[in-house]
């Protein structure tokens, strides 16, 4: 038996810089360190421990969507532990919204072959959280999704997922979307054999002709949603701040009560 | 007037506060008509019509509690076509999203998350989105399809609105891939008494300088001595000491009160991104140089231990 796991991981822009839209109201990428969005290196993670836990043959393929740059994200899956990588790049691309963004993930994880899907919960720049939903929408395969632990076994994918209201246990069987939380267990860090193994792993290119997509059906003019504005966030007028010498307490419970919080 | 679907989001028939909201949004726009799907659906009728629904299409069935998200998927496509809406509207929680998401697939229509506002605009709904961790604010809207927009808690003021709200049986066949994903166990989570953390008007939250879960008692306490939730840092869920499901940020949850105060909380972007959107923020902080004051309206550099309890005792005595 094996077992043929994708991981789609993406490539955004760092969190921690100075992030911003360009002027076709896109995210300007330029302007900013790009790197493997960190919610999917807990994808990656669940996928080699699925593997190691296995007593099947099980290949690692990381599936990307996006610019040239978008291989580093490869990359760093590839040194994690992951056996091949595909990118999926076409200037056509650019701009495209959530709705494109699945059609082309789908596209290529139906050519590249798949038993189970694995994605993080959410991108750290569009933070949507639905691709997973999605793709399995699209494939036709049920989703098993925000797990926070998962496991393989016999052609069934089991998880657990702490909603609102209730924690969940699911269960379903291949081929199956999984998606999984931070709270799944930490991602391991490339080793240097891991990163020098990696520079001699595949990485496929793929443009959309290979996936049988039209320029129309993505990108800003195949998009489903407008965004018409981006503004900067004001910022925010600078707040009183006291130290406390015995009477922050007393100092914070005044400014409560004055803004009738009290 | 154009007909609008709100999803109503309710536990065996307590409807919660975000699809009231949804309900005030869904009034600028057109006529709100609620879809509320599983057990005690029918029980929702009387607080949905109170705010706004002219009709209420309920389904009870015991697929949407046995099976993870597309049974719902597939009565809102029923009502979908049943109603032909000018909009869809899903209260934005993880599941909200989710079903979104699918319905806007098999709709051949666009997908709007994470609203901070809406109003009607000339060619269709304009969602406002807070996006890279509140930094900036966007305008966008559907261009194809019907407009499927999930709207987070605390966008909108609750507005009573008497309508007929007639309640309608919807008639639902689930589809081939609505038992594809069994919920196996479900373990209802405890209630603490203490408001919803996304809902709730003052969330009080602690972090890494709480130093201890027994510690966050009096965390707890200054909460309840406002009528808060507490929320805690990922740094303070990740120690143990604060469960999960109370954790602020970009991968907690995602809260906009009219107070949020930080205790022993540095302010990193991802927590940040979930909290930047208080009306009023608060920090206490012993280090002057942590990024959490850069937000703050108020903050106190001090040691969390003197100017909490300090704090609780202060507003106990002011209401008496
Ligand atoms: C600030 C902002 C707001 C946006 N708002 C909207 C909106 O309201 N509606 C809309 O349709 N689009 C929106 N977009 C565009 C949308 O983010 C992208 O199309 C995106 O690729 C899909 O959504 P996400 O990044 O939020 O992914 P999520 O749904 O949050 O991602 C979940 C998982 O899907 C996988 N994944 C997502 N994208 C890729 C990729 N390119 N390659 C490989 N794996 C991937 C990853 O495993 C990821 O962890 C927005 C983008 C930004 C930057
Ligand atoms: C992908 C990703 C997602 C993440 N998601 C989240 C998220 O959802 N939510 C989240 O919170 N974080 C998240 N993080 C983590 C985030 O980056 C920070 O590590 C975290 O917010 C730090 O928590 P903290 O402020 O409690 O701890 P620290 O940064 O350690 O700060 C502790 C603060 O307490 C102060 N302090 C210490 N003792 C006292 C005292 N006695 N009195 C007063 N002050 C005191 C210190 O001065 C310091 O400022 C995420 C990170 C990543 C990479």
């Amino acid at each position: 038996m094996s077992l043929r796991i994708v991981v789609t991981v993406k490539y955004v822009p760092d969190a921690t810089g100075d992030r911003h839209f360009a002027d076709d109201l896109t995210v300007d990428r330029d302007d900013v360190d790009g790197l493997l969005s960190e919610l999917d290196e807990y994808a990656v993670e669940q996928a080699l421990q699925i593997s190691e836990n296995s007593d099947d043959d099980v290949e690692i393929t990381v599936l990307t969507v996006g610019p040239e740059d978008a291989k580093d994200a490869l990359r760093k899956a590839l040194s994690m532990g992951a056996d091949k990588a595909i990118h999926v790049e076409d200037d056509d691309i650019h701009g495209t919204d959530a709705i494109g963004t699945s059609l082309v993930l789908a596209k290529a994880i139906e050519k590249a072959g798949y038993d189970l899907v694995i994605s993080g919960m959410a991108s750290t720049d569009g933070t949507m959280g639905v691709v997973p939903a999605l793709l399995a929408e699209r494939l036709g395969v049920p989703q098993v999704t925000l797990l926070s632990e998962v496991s393989v076994e016999d052609g069934t994918v089991k998880g657990r997922r702490d909603g609102d209201a209730a924690s969940e246990s699911l269960e379903a069987s291949l081929p199956a979307v999984v998606s999984v939380t931070d709270q799944s267990g930490e991602a391991r860090y490339p080793s240097f054999k891991g990163i020098m193994a990696a520079k001699k792993k595949p990485v496929e290119s793929w443009d959309l002709s290979d996936l049988d997509l039209e320029a129309e059906e993505v990108g800003l003019e195949g998009a489903y949603t407008t965004v018409d504005g981006a503004a900067e966030r004001p910022a925010r007028t600078a707040g009183t701040i006291v130290k406390d010498e015995g009477e922050g307490g007393k100092q914070l419970a005044e400014f409560l009560a004055g803004q009738k919080f009290i | 007037m154009a007909e609008v679907l709100v999803y109503v989001d309710h536990v065996d028939g307590a409807v919660r506060k975000p699809t009231l909201e949804l309900l005030t949004l869904a009034r600028r726009i057109g006529e709100p008509v609620a879809v509320a799907l599983g057990n005690g659906a029918g029980d929702t009728a009387a607080v949905l019509a109170e705010h706004g629904a002219v009709k209420v299409l309920t389904h009870e069935a015991a697929e949407y509690a046995d099976y993870l998200v597309v049974p719902k998927v597939d009565a809102l496509q029923a009502a979908h076509e049943a109603v032909s809406p000018a909009a869809v509207l899903v209260p934005s929680s993880a599941e909200g999203k989710e079903i979104a998401a699918r319905l806007a697939l098999r709709l051949g229509s666009g997908i709007i998350t994470d609203a901070v506002d809406l109003e009607a605009g000339d060619e269709g709904p304009v969602a406002t989105q807070s996006v890279f961790a509140a930094s900036f604010t966007t305008k966008s809207r559907v261009s194809k399809g019907t407009p499927v927009i999930t709207v987070k808690p605390n966008s909108a003021a609750v507005e009573a609105a008497p309508a007929a709200g007639a309640v309608e049986a919807l008639s639902v066949s689930f589809s081939a891939q609505a038992t594809g994903t069994k919920v196996t166990g479900r373990t209802p989570r405890e209630s603490t008494g203490r408001p919803e953390l996304t809902e709730a008007a003052i969330v009080v939250s602690g972090g890494r300088g709480v130093n201890g879960a027994e510690n966050f008692a009096i965390i707890e306490a200054l909460a309840d001595s406002l009528g808060a939730a507490v929320g805690a840092s990922r740094a303070a869920v990740d120690a143990g000491w604060y469960p999960h499901t109370n954790q602020v940020g970009q991968t907690g949850k995602s809260v906009s009160p009219q107070l949020y105060i930080a205790n022993g909380i540095s302010g990193a972007i991802q927590h940040r991104a979930g909290m930047q959107t208080s009306k009023t923020i608060v920090a206490v902080n012993k280090d002057a140089e942590a990024p959490i004051f850069d937000l703050v309206d108020y903050g106190v550099v001090g040691d969390l231990f003197d100017v909490v309890p300090a704090l609780t005792e202060e507003i106990k005595t002011r209401k008496g």
